[in-house]
Order: structure tokens, then sequence, then C-alpha cells
């Protein structure tokens, strides 16, 4: 089971999911029409690190994070 | 060292214990960069959500490259409302000589704006509104977006 946080402005609660890699993540959350804009310009961290592709694959425990456009200061 | 607080800065106050923090470690030059609120589109403050596992690691990667130059930085930053004309953010840097810190401070706060995980609202008759428009994503967005 892995956890996937939506941060910020996406006010969506998080989800627990059996998924073991990224794309199968793409796949799920594309179905929801709510977030495509955010999957669009959102970026993608395991565990607390960013990451650039879809090709990672998961474990039992892992955190996912979505981070919308940042605008600190 | 990275300083997040409840509501407005006290910048007074942060900036003097800085300045007293460092005031026998031989560093020639202390630039500090305040933000504060400002009054435009009618909005009655800011509000800020953090994401501070990541921005902690952000934030210690750069003292690293900040280390490598003999220097430090140290990083305020408001959780939640702050209202016109009060701070939400101040960022530091201590160095031997004035033209790392200059750089540095420039490299820095350009960065914090294109990647610390902090989003920012604008308060307006009593809702708070995400500032889409002024804001920039994260280097590397949009991977789950792409059909496959």
């Amino acid at each position: 089971m892995v956890r996937v946080e939506f941060l910020g402005p996406i006010q969506k609660k998080p989800l627990e999911l059996e998924i073991k890699n990224l794309n199968e993540l793409a796949h799920i959350l594309q179905k929801d029409k709510e977030l495509s804009e955010w999957l669009q310009n959102s970026a993608v961290a395991v565990n607390d690190t960013l990451v650039n592709s879809l090709d990672v694959e998961l474990k039992d425990g892992d955190k996912i994070s979505l981070l919308p456009p940042v605008c600190g200061g | 060292m990275l300083y997040l607080y409840d509501g407005a800065l006290d910048v007074p106050t942060i900036l003097k214990n800085w300045y007293e923090a460092e005031a026998t470690s031989n560093y020639g030059a202390y630039i500090p960069f305040v933000g504060t609120v400002r009054s435009e589109n009618n909005i009655s403050g800011l509000s800020f959500d953090i994401y501070e596992p990541i921005l902690e690691k952000w934030f210690d990667s750069w003292q690293l490259k900040a280390k490598a130059k003999g220097a430090i930085i140290k990083m305020a930053h408001s959780r939640g409302d702050v209202m016109l004309h009060e701070s939400s953010y101040i960022a530091a840097v201590f160095s031997p000589k004035r033209r790392v810190a200059l750089m540095l401070i420039e490299e820095f706060v350009e960065d914090f704006k294109a990647s610390a995980p902090i989003w920012k609202y604008d308060l307006k008759q009593n809702k708070r509104i995400y500032a889409l428009e002024r804001s920039t994503a994260i280097s590397g967005s949009g991977i789950l977006g792409v059909f496959s």
C-alpha cells in the first residue's frame, strides 16, 4: 500500500493505493477529471524526494506527494 | 538555518538576532532580503501553506552550496495569514567578502521563488484564493499528466 498526498491548493484527501510504480498511479489519477489540470502542472515526490520520471518502482509504505506550482515570499 | 513562524515575521527582531549571532563569526558581509506584502488587486493580505519536509531538504542543499563558498544562508518564512505591509519572508547571506554574498542572495531568492514548496493565496473579501497566475511549476512538473 502506498499513500498519495495532494499538497497546497489541491483540495483532495490522501489516497491509499495498491500500486507498484508511478505509471500505474498516472493511469489511476488520469481518470479523475478534477485532477487533470493539476496533473499537468504538478511536480511529484517519492518519500519527499522530487522525481523527474515515471520510471520509479514503489514499495509498501512509500509516500507520494503532488506539488502544484509554488510561490513563496 | 531555516525558521518558520505562524503569521507575520517580526523583522527588526529577526534581523537583529541574526546580526548578533554572527557578529564575531568574521563575516565581512551580511546581506538581507525582506519580502513585504504590498497593496495590490484589492487584497487584504496573503496566506501561505508550506510543505516542510521538502522545504528543509531544498534549504539544506543551498546551505551546502553556500558552505563551499565560505558563506551561510539564513531564511525565515511565515505560515498562514500575513496582512498588508507586514513581512512574510527574510533571506540573508553572511560571507567573508561582499561579492559572494551579492551573488548568492540573488541566486538563492530566484531559486526559492521557482522551487521552494510554498503556496501563496490572496486574502480577498474573506476568501483565500490560490495565486496560480503568479506561481511557478517546479522543474519536472507534469509527468503524471502524460498519457501512455
